[in-house]
Order: structure tokens, then sequence, then C-alpha cells
């Protein structure tokens, strides 16, 4: 306690990069910039759930998704919804779905839990896809971003690349902030302690099941949050916002940072973008143009990944030191 | 819907059902058995039909194919398991699933390098070209029987595998134990090994069957992939027999959901989320069994 | 005489066709250590599983303070006053020693759905955690890390996580397990310490700390109870000789 750990000092040196990028950077790269702040925000609420209460879920991005197509419904055609009217209705909504799926999938665990979340998942991809109201397999266009006026008064306009830019990293301060104060809230213990052994919280009388439904909702709200901002972002939403695929970078974002640390889910979603970004300007060799088929690479990222850093990029010094010290180990053993 | 269109959607939905027993077996064993989970396991069905494709225009023959084919998936399921997923066995399901979404996406790129991203046919074999009729305008094709009957002779071989051999006394015995199968004097990294081929082999042999009436497309893995999921969920993990009751149950519904009209409230229902249907039975399952019908209570 | 804090009747539970607690009849007062012997698989812990809620029973009911509590889940029995410590050490190893005792002393607050204030802020919680350590002496090793504790202090801690619950009666499923002389002794001093303020089942392999604390020994053997009463009475009892104690040395290591 008060004492400033390099942790710490990292921490704040990254924000106050992150509050003065603007002023260096083109319009792509704030926009950039946006996209993988959101993304974190998006992650560090699974991280909530994968990280902290031990429930792999495989369909997180349902609640990102729908939260996207509330924006989309919101906004009448052509004209922009009220962010202070929309916003609250897209993550109630995502809240919402998070609970009716939740009171479902939480009846079981582990490997069911991850099938069950993802079949829950496609349910909803299929409700969107397969009808007309969404849009179907095209999704619908956001054409304005929301409004943020209060009464007349507009503290920012979203249209500005910029303002959205603060808007999006003020959130991600303060989902950063919040969450770190509800993991050492009363409610904060409960779920560390489901995750670390369920069956003695249990027995010492909690009733686990409302915690981690509890902790599903909050998950869903906050990966709304994420989804909608997503969605007046690009300016569009569709059945793939919320598909399979969307949950497994997510997911990848979650483990590649390092789970359990919040930080490590922000490190994680800045990372997987850029590797992305990089992946797709690769030039084409020989024969085979490596951008188009940047996700062969992504793959062979990912099962390296898993093989080789266990504890994420948060964690590569204590992957490293105990590679040194297997030999010693090995010998003794 | 007339006595005869009914048994045509019967008889669709039970070979969609076998078709998805094929996969869902394959995946429940290795479950069940090896504590994996695999979300690869439907690309094996997209490999599968892939090579149908590329094999039957190669040896002009879809039974050369076939045969080629079982025999490179077979080796494609030993290659991996020895070279991925036998390092997996001690990790959390967590990186179980990871590592087998970046085989996805590893298996559809190079899909997309090899095949490109067109839909492709598959000739029925000549001998199957037939239809049988029902009446003057109704007919049904025997490839389609052909393929239920393929399915149900390897659901038998299953049985007897199961229920007859000693692979079949561990798996009954639920073994995910290893120290229990060992001390049966059973060589447990050879067992995984094989258990594992075997799956891979039977989901690429229904994607083999299946492209003919299917066509063969990107993406068809997945479908399948979640589609199988519930067939376990709905049949409890590990069990052989709960997967053949579900996926046929599925089968029907799926089948069923897309033909029948249903409107309440002056909204039409069905056939428009008949994609959902199946979620909503597993939703039923899950309140009222959440170990799945045949699943152990844990 | 008092009335019984904890009773079963009849109380039965089947795997299968195999009867692991069969027709069990048991009753526990407080100031009283009811021991519970038997041979390996005799179905000493599935009993303790029915009375803390982890197992549903067959059949038969269970009375905590003459209200049926058969079928009620094991958060629910908890709540009301039932603790139990477990035959494998069941706590959170990655936690401090402080921290286990205090998520345990937190389970009695109304609810913890409290997401804003710092659980530590809590100073009930914290001093009751605190108290729960020194009762079993282990308030010096409060900051370290559950999982760097001996086996002996990590049993100490199981009971102490019991006990910042409040329980009025203890579920003890072989807390002498794997101790070393002087650890038992310390344990045996402290369940004596506990006694007057507690009913208390006890399943225990260790005879002479059985001996040493039960006011009332119940033997079981396959599930059924053998015989039931006081020490002396059992230790004489020649059906007892025969099923069990005779058979001691065997059956225990």
């Amino acid at each position: 306690m008060g004492k400033l750990r390099p942790g710490t000092i990292i921490l704040v040196v990254c924000l106050l990069a992150l509050a003065v990028l603007p002023w260096f950077a083109e319009k792509y790269y704030v926009q950039l910039f946006t996209k993988m702040m959101i993304m974190a925000i998006f992650a560090m609420s699974l991280d909530l759930l994968v990280g902290f209460t031990g429930l792999v879920s495989l369909g997180h991005a349902a609640f990102f998704g729908v939260a996207g197509y509330v924006l989309a419904f919101a906004a009448p055609e052509y004209e922009a919804a009220n962010l202070w009217v929309s916003l609250p209705l897209a993550m109630a909504c995502s809240g919402l779905l998070a609970l009716v799926i939740g009171v479902l999938v939480l009846r079981t665990s582990g490997i069911y839990f991850i099938m069950v979340t993802l079949a829950f998942a496609q349910m909803v991809f299929f409700l969107f896809h397969d009808t007309e109201f969404g849009g179907g397999a095209d999704g619908i266009y956001v054409y304005a971003k929301p409004v943020a006026a209060i009464a007349g008064w507009e503290p920012f306009t979203l249209e500005n690349h910029t303002h959205f830019y603060f808007v999006v990293l003020a959130l991600l301060v303060l989902v950063y902030t919040g969450l770190r104060i509800l993991l050492d809230s009363l409610f904060g213990r409960v779920i560390v302690g489901i995750r670390v052994n369920e069956h003695r919280m249990r027995s010492l009388g909690y009733r686990t099941f409302r915690y981690k439904l509890a902790c599903f909702v909050l998950a869903g709200v906050l990966a709304g949050m994420a989804g909608y901002f997503a969605a007046a972002q690009f300016g569009f939403v569709n059945p793939e916002t919320l598909g399979w695929h969307q949950s497994g970078s997510v997911l990848m974002m979650v483990i590649l940072g390092g789970m359990g640390t919040l930080t490590g889910a922000v490190v994680g979603a800045f990372s997987m973008i850029l590797l992305e970004l990089g992946l797709q300007g690769l030039p084409a060799i020989g024969g085979m143009d490596l951008s188009k088929h940047w996700q062969l690479l992504m793959g062979g990222f990912i099962v390296c990944a898993v093989l080789l850093l266990p504890h994420g990029l948060l964690g590569l010094g204590r992957t490293a030191s105990r590679l040194r010290r297997k030999p010693a180990e090995a010998r003794d053993g | 819907m007339d006595a005869n269109t009914f048994l045509i959607q019967v008889l669709n939905g039970i070979q969609y059902g076998l078709l998805l027993f094929l996969v869902a077996s394959g995946l429940t064993l290795i479950l069940g058995i090896m504590g994996i989970i695999n979300l690869a396991h439907g690309t094996f069905y997209m490999v599968g039909a892939y090579l149908a494709f590329s094999l039957s225009q190669h040896f002009g023959n879809l039974w050369l194919a076939m045969a080629g084919g079982v025999v490179i998936a077979v080796v494609i399921g030993l290659v991996l398991e020895w070279l991925l997923i036998s390092r997996l066995y001690h990790r959390d399901h967590l990186y179980q699933v990871l590592l087998t979404y970046g085989l996805i996406l590893i298996f559809e790129e190079l899909r997309s390098v090899v095949f490109g991203d067109d839909v492709h046919g598959v000739a029925v074999p000549e001998i199957l070209r037939v239809s049988i009729p029902l009446t003057e305008t109704l007919s049904y094709p025997v490839y389609r029987l052909w393929m239920s009957a393929v399915c149900l002779v390897l659901a038998v071989g299953m049985y007897f595998l199961i229920q007859k051999t000693r692979l079949g006394m561990i798996i009954r015995a639920g073994a995910a134990n290893r120290e229990m199968v060992q001390s049966l004097g059973i060589n447990i990294n050879l067992l995984y090994r094989l258990v594992f081929a075997l799956g891979v082999a039977l989901a690429a042999f229904a994607g083999m069957i299946a492209a003919p009436v299917a066509s063969v497309f990107p993406g068809m893995g997945n479908q399948v992939l979640i589609v199988c999921f519930v067939v376990v969920v709905i049949g409890g993990i590990g069990s052989v027999k709960g997967a053949m009751l579900a996926a046929i149950l599925i089968g029907l519904v799926d089948t069923f959901g897309k033909v029948i009209s249903l409107e309440i409230g002056g909204v039409q229902l069905l056939p428009q989320l008949s994609g959902m249907m199946i979620y909503v039975l597993m939703a039923g399952v899950l309140l009222a069994r959440p170990e799945g019908l045949f699943g152990k209570r844990a | 005489m008092a009335e019984a804090v904890l009773r079963t009747e009849h109380l039965s539970k089947h795997f299968g066709g195999l009867a692991a607690v069969d027709n069990v009849s048991l009753e526990f007062f407080t100031d009283q250590i009811h021991a519970v012997i038997g041979p390996n698989g005799a179905g000493k812990t599935t009993l303790t599983n029915l009375l803390s809620g982890e197992l549903i029973c067959t059949s038969g009911s269970i009375y905590l303070d003459g209200a049926d509590i058969a079928g009620l889940s094991a958060d629910r029995i908890s709540q009301r006053g039932v603790g139990r410590s477990y035959q494998k050490t069941n706590i959170f190893l990655p936690f401090s020693v402080f921290e286990n005792c205090r998520i345990a002393a937190q389970s009695r607050l109304n609810s913890s759905m409290r997401f804003i204030r710092r659980a530590l802020a809590y100073r009930e919680v914290v001093r009751e955690a605190e108290r729960a350590l020194e009762e079993v002496g282990l308030e010096d090793r409060a900051q370290v890390p559950a999982a760097s504790l001996s086996h002996g202090e990590q049993r100490q801690l199981e009971i102490a996580m019991t006990l910042a619950t409040r329980p009025r009666i203890l579920l003890l499923d072989e807390p002498l397990a794997g101790m070393g002389g002087e650890e038992s002794a310390h344990m045996v001093e402290l369940l004596q310490k506990l006694k007057p303020a507690h009913a208390m089942l006890l399943v225990e392999h260790d005879m002479d700390a059985v001996f040493a604390l039960a006011d009332r020994l119940t033997v079981m053997v396959d599930g059924r109870v053998l015989e039931s009463g006081p020490p002396e009475a059992i230790r004489a009892s020649a059906a007892v000789q025969e099923a069990y104690l005779g058979a001691d040395e065997e059956s225990h290591q």
C-alpha cells in the first residue's frame, strides 16, 4: 500500500500515452486505437467470467452483438439515436439476454458449460440470421452515430473521431477501475472463491448459483457496452458480430494476455488486433498471398501460444523462469 | 401434409439424424474417454467432404475416394493426436478449446488455399442414382436410403465394439481415469490415439457420404460441430446410446421444423425460426436433466 | 435430558444396489462428542455427507432443532448452523490463511451481493476470522498462503474455517488424518475446548483420540449401526471386538 509498484508505473505511463495519442496520431490510428479499446472492454468483461469466476464461456459474443443490434433498431432510419437512451437500453437488453441464457447454462459446469454457451450463442445467431427483422445474413447499417444530447446541450459528438476516442478511453478506465473495486468487494471475493473451490463455497453456506448468475449478467452488460460502441464505430451490425468466431477470438485475447488479471485482457486485446493487422499486411510469398490467408498464420499462432505460453503474455516471466528451472527439477525427480 | 410427404420427411429426418450420429459419436467418445473437448471435430467432417470431392475427381469413382479418404483421415487423426492433442490431457479445458479453435482456422484456411471458396458438388455413384417412386409426383432417392443403411451398419458396429470388446469395456467403465485403465494392463497412449483417430475417421466418413446430397462448401464443418454439441449435451457426455437417441431426435425436429408452418398470434414462427428449434429442445433438456438424457449425474 | 440438536431417523442412502448408509438413527447433543467409527467403506463419510446436505438421502429423515432438513442443499444446511470439515483437506489453497477464514466468516452476512465497499472494511467479518484463527492457534500464520502450510496446519485451518461460520453442530470427518503425535494432541485439546458450545460428530480412525474424546460411540459396519452407546460399553462389546476393534491394526493403514 502506498508504494508504487513497477506494474502501477507502467499502467500510468500507458494511460498517459493513450491520453495524448490523438494529438500525435493520424485519424486512422486514432480509430484503430478506439477499436482496440472497445475490444479491451469486451475482453475484460469475459475475463470476469473466465479468469475470475472460472466460467469458460464460448458464447460471449452474443451479448456483444445483441447490443449492436439494439443500437441499430433504436436509430430511426437515417437519423441518430440518443446515446443516453440507447446505450442503457442496449446494455439492459444484453443483460436480460445474459440472465435468460445464464439461468440455463449455469445449471451445467465444465465441458458442458463450454458447449452449452456456444450452442445458445448460436441460437441467437440464427435468430438474427434467419429472420427479416435484423436484416438477415447481411445485417443492418447504423447510418448515424448516436447523439449525446441532453435537452439540446451536446457535451461531445461521436461523429468526431477524437471525441469518440476519448469517450471510449474514459469508459475503458471506468470499467477497469469499476472491476478493480468490484473484485475487492464482498462480491468479488465470493466469485474468486467460486473459481478456486466452488464445492467448499457451497459448504460454507454460499448459494453459488446466484453469484455466478449475477456475474454472468454483469459480464453480459459490459460486453453489451463494448458491442454498442463497436456497432457505432463500424456503422453496421451483422450476425457475424455475435458469431462464434467472435467469441473464440475474444477468448483468445483474454488468454493471450493472461487471464484473471484484467490488465492481461487489455494487453491481449491490443496485441491480437495488432497481430491481425500485421498478418493482413503480409506480402505474397511464392504463389501464395499470405495477407489473404492470414487466418492460417493466426491459427498457427494460437496453437503455438497454447503450447508455449501457459500463463499468457503477462506471465512470460513466470513461463521463462519455469523453463529455466525444469532441468534441475528433472534431475531431482 | 399427406402420408407420403410425411413419410419422406421422416426418412429425411432419420437420415440426417444418423449422419449427425456418426459425427457426434466420435465427439462424445473423445470427450468421455479422453476428456478432450475438440472444437475441430466438425472440421474433420468438412475435410471428409473435400476429400470425397477431390479424390472422386481424381479416381473418377466415389467408392475409391471414400476408401482413400478414410485412410487419410485416420492418418490425420493419428498425427494430430501425437503432435498436439496428446499435450493437452493435463491442461484445462480452456486450452483444449483454444488449441482446437486454432486448428479450425488452420484447416479452414488450408481449404481456402487448396480448393478456393466456391461451393462444389459431388456426383452420386451411378449404381445408386435411382429413385423409388412413391406417387406419380413423389419419389425417394435410393442414395439417401443407402446413407441411412451405412450409418446404421456403423452404429451396430460401434454397439458391438462397446458391448463385446475390451476397448468397449473401458469405454463403458467411463474411464477418463488413466490409472484405472492402466491397471487393466492397457497402453493408454495407444488407446487414446486410436480413439481419436476413430473419431476423426467417423466424422470424415460422414462428410464423405454427405457430400453428394449436401454439396461441399466453406464453413460446413462448424455448422455440423455446433449441432453435434447439442446432440452430446442432450444425450449426455460419453454416452453413445444417448448420442444415437439425441441425434435422431434432432434430425426429426430440424427436418420437421423446416416444413411445418406454425403461426402464433399472427407471428409466423415456423419455418422462419426452424434454425432455433434444436436449441429450444436443448434448453428444455437442460431444465429437466442438466446432465443429459443418458449422462451420469455429477 | 435436553432435546437433540441433530437427529436422524431411519436414514438410508443407496448407490444403485449398494446401501452405503442403511437405516441409521442417531442423536447429537450440545456439549457431547459423538464419535462414529468403523472399517473403511462402513458409510461414515456418506453419513457425514448426508448430514451436511452434500448427498440427498434415499429415505429417512434428518431433524435439525426439530425441523426436517433432509433434501435441503448444502448451503442452506450450513446457514442453519451445521459446519463441517473434510477428510481430504478442502481449503482455498491460493488464498492467505486469513482470507480462507475471512471468506468463511463472510458467509454469515445476510448477503454478499455487495459490489463497492472493500471486503476488508467489514470489520466484524475480519474480527470473526481473526477469532477463529486464534481459536485453533494459527494467528501467527495468517498472512501465509494456505498452500504453504504444513499438512497439520492445513487441518487446523480447515477447522478454523468451519468455526468462522459460527456453527452449533460440527461434523468432523477425520480431523486427525495424517497428523503427527504433537499435532494430534493439539487437535484433541482443541476439540475438547470446543465441546461445551457445540454438538459434535467425530468420524475418526485414531482410537486413542476417539476414546479420549467421545462421550458416545457408534460403530458402523456395512452402512448399518452395529452398536451405539457409552465408550466403555462399546469397548466391552463382543460383537464390536469381533467385527472391528479386533481387526483394527490391519484395517487402518
